[in-house]
């Protein structure tokens, strides 16, 4: 039989929180306030942006210089479908820029009516953004700029008030999440209030929940066994910090729950009992809540413990 | 004295655009079998265990750990995970084999690039401060570096549709490959790329099994050995580098010992077809090299496997008698970044 594989959406999403030395910081700092700063290596060289070590001699560089706002395109790619998070939301060229003064190219986007209207070689000028933060997004844009080389280049102490030290960079990634065969069946059955498990056709031990291979042998598992309702705790620990979002009162236990036919204990709540109450070999069996996708704790049977023997292996 | 180290086996999933009724284990199970059955070597037979893939890919953390259910890390292994093209796994178990610790090693990788978008995920390797934050994705930086060849004379659109036909054809003979034959060059992706100048977006996993000295022998008949391997890295803005070029690749080569003699195949990690350009230029291959007689990244690229996949197919072909010295070459990193460059040899063969 086969089944349909469950997918959902999965967005993975943080600020990206970085802190800043001494040379990015004057060059983020510099962009809020429309100043371009480039750092000069021992041979004389000048990097734009700037970096805290020469790429080639690895030694610490903080000699900082203002270049122009203008510059000349070194390489370019026009792209025709801008993508999320792009500098601009229409058509444009992806530009290495060569600062005039500088010695090296920054990447940025190029505002440009078209490919024809761009080529290697081309002058170009800095089009700021009207909010600055001090980011590189501080260049909104390049623009076509008619000008010969030049502009103020010059050493520059990098000293700006209230300096940026540090930039939170969002970063948003989205997929469709899908969990394969064997979980989909694991999350098929829970949905119908049953757990089930897959035995390993090498040693025939049963894996709750079953992800497909048996850790033991590497081998594909694909028989699938049903564990459960009931299990016995096999260890067990007491938690007395309250988790953020989580609506438990502490402390409360978080066992290894072996359910019957399983060879492996999975983890669960326990509740329905006094938390100084738990004990190893306690009977439990699954709650399930209205509308709950899977288990929400585990409560005792009332059945007598469990005998040693019947579970020292899986602890 | 050194040991000598081989490739003895190789094994790769059919590689295509959506696996999203396999778990990563589950896709990555059989490769595993296949080369384990190869050399009729259990798990619990390898000396050392060594993976690459990438967590932005799976979208999730530590997704390695449970590719480990696949390999039987139970009783306990010797094993260790790159986060990297599995290229990288496999430089690691060569110098693990070298230091007499294990004499067989399992290197696998897998990429599922069909959950997410591929072209934003790789996004997140590049520099946080200065470039990250403007979203340039994989396709727009390889442009750069192609109008970068261009503008110098190195190539031409047509130059690079013949690179993407040759290798598309070439694939045909390929039964793992995705994109094969006669494949439309398409329109702009990002100028001057076109969608034939760029890779496929797949799902894929592969393995090789190396041995140590007479222990390779035993394993497989004609084994590839690794005369030598090395990887180089660049700068990594792109401002401050000669895209042009690939010193790292050049000097990976050297350090390796490709130019000590020809090589007849060359299998090179070139997801787009500039990159084929600029390879075959640092690695001053002639044109009686055969390059990427597998089809290349350009017919099967799963992100993380394809390197390790081009040292798998020039090991290949030496166990198979079709080669006698072949290049590897795996790539990470934007526009060429990281190069990591091995020689593959079968001993001589009895002439007649």
């Amino acid at each position: 039989m086969t089944t349909e594989v469950l997918k959902a959406p999965l967005v993975v999403e943080f600020p990206f929180t970085r802190s800043l030395g001494p040379v990015q910081s004057a060059f983020l700092t510099g962009l809020r306030e429309q100043v371009v700063l480039g750092v000069r290596t021992a041979d004389g060289r000048t990097l734009v942006p700037p970096v805290e070590y020469d790429p080639v001699t690895a030694d610490e560089i903080r000699d900082l210089v203002q270049v122009a706002p203008t510059g000349t395109v070194t390489t370019w790619a026009w792209n025709p479908a801008p993508r999320r998070g792009q500098p601009l939301d229409m058509p444009f060229a992806w530009a290495l820029v060569r600062l005039d003064g500088a010695d090296t190219a920054l990447l940025h986007a190029l505002d440009a009516a078209g490919p024809d209207a761009v080529h290697t070689g081309m002058r170009v000028r800095v089009r700021w953004a009207a909010e600055r933060s001090g980011a590189i997004t501080d260049i909104a844009c390049f623009e076509p700029y008619d000008s010969e080389i030049g502009g103020e280049v010059g050493a520059h102490d990098g000293q700006f008030e209230s300096m940026v030290t540090g930039i939170v960079a969002q970063a948003r990634l989205d997929y469709t999440y899908s969990p394969g065969r064997a979980q989909t069946a694991y999350i098929n059955a829970l949905a119908e209030r049953r757990i089930v498990g897959e035995r390993c056709p090498s040693c025939r031990k049963v894996y709750v929940p079953p992800r497909g291979a048996c850790p033991t042998c590497g081998v594909a598992t694909a028989e699938q066994v049903q564990v459960g309702p009931g299990g016995t705790v096999t260890t067990y620990c007491i938690v007395n910090i309250k988790a953020r979002n989580l609506d438990i009162e502490v402390p409360y236990v978080y066992a290894h729950i072996a359910l019957d036919g399983a060879d492996l204990a999975l983890h669960g709540r326990i509740g329905g009992i006094p938390y100084d109450q738990v004990h190893i070999g306690l009977r439990v069996e699954p709650v399930w809540t209205e509308g709950g996708r899977y288990p929400d704790h585990y409560r005792p049977t009332g059945e007598p413990d469990a005998d040693y023997e019947t579970f020292k292996e899986l602890l | 004295m050194t040991r000598e180290i081989a490739v003895v086996a190789f094994a790769q999933t059919d590689h295509r655009r959506t696996s999203d009724e396999l778990s990563e284990v589950e896709m990555l199970m059989p490769v595993l079998h296949e080369v384990l059955d190869r050399t009729g070597l259990k798990t619990s037979d390898i000396g050392f265990t060594c993976s690459g893939s990438s967590d932005y890919l799976a979208g999730r953390a530590f997704s390695f750990t449970l590719a480990l259910d696949g390999v039987g890390a139970w009783p306990p292994i010797s094993e260790s995970h790159v986060e990297m093209d599995g290229a990288w796994a496999l430089y690691e178990a060569w110098t693990k084999l070298l230091t007499g610790d294990a004499d067989t090693a399992l290197v696998y990788a897998y990429g599922k690039s069909s959950p997410g978008s591929v072209r934003d995920v790789l996004t997140r390797q590049l520099d946080p401060y200065y470039v990250a934050p403007l979203w340039p994705d994989s396709v727009a930086l390889a442009a750069l570096q192609a109008q970068a060849l261009i503008d110098a004379g190195y190539t031409d659109e047509p130059a690079l549709a013949a690179v993407a036909a040759r290798s598309r054809a070439d694939a045909q003979a390929n039964s793992h490959a995705q994109l094969r034959g006669s494949v439309p060059h398409g329109d702009y992706v990002v100028h001057p790329l076109r969608t034939g100048d760029c890779p496929p977006i797949g799902d894929g996993a592969a393995a090789v099994i190396l041995a140590a000295g007479e222990r390779a022998r035993e394993l497989c008949e004609r084994p590839a050995w690794i005369r030598g391997i090395d990887h180089r890295i660049e700068a990594h803005s792109l401002g401050v580098r000669e895209l042009t070029d690939s010193p790292s690749t050049r000097l990976a080569a050297e350090k390796a010992g490709v130019f000590e003699r020809p090589v007849d195949t060359a299998e090179l990690h070139a997801p787009f077809t500039s990159q084929e350009v600029v390879l075959r230029n640092a690695l001053q291959l002639d044109d009686d090299v055969h390059v990427n007689p597998s089809g290349g990244a350009l017919a099967a690229n799963p992100i993380m496997a394809a390197g390790l996949i081009r040292i798998g197919e020039a090991a290949a072909r030496i166990h198979r008698g079709e080669s006698d010295r072949a290049l590897a070459h795996a790539t990470s990193g934007p526009c060429l970044q990281q190069n990591l460059v091995a020689v593959l040899e079968g001993e001589p063969r009895h002439v007649q």
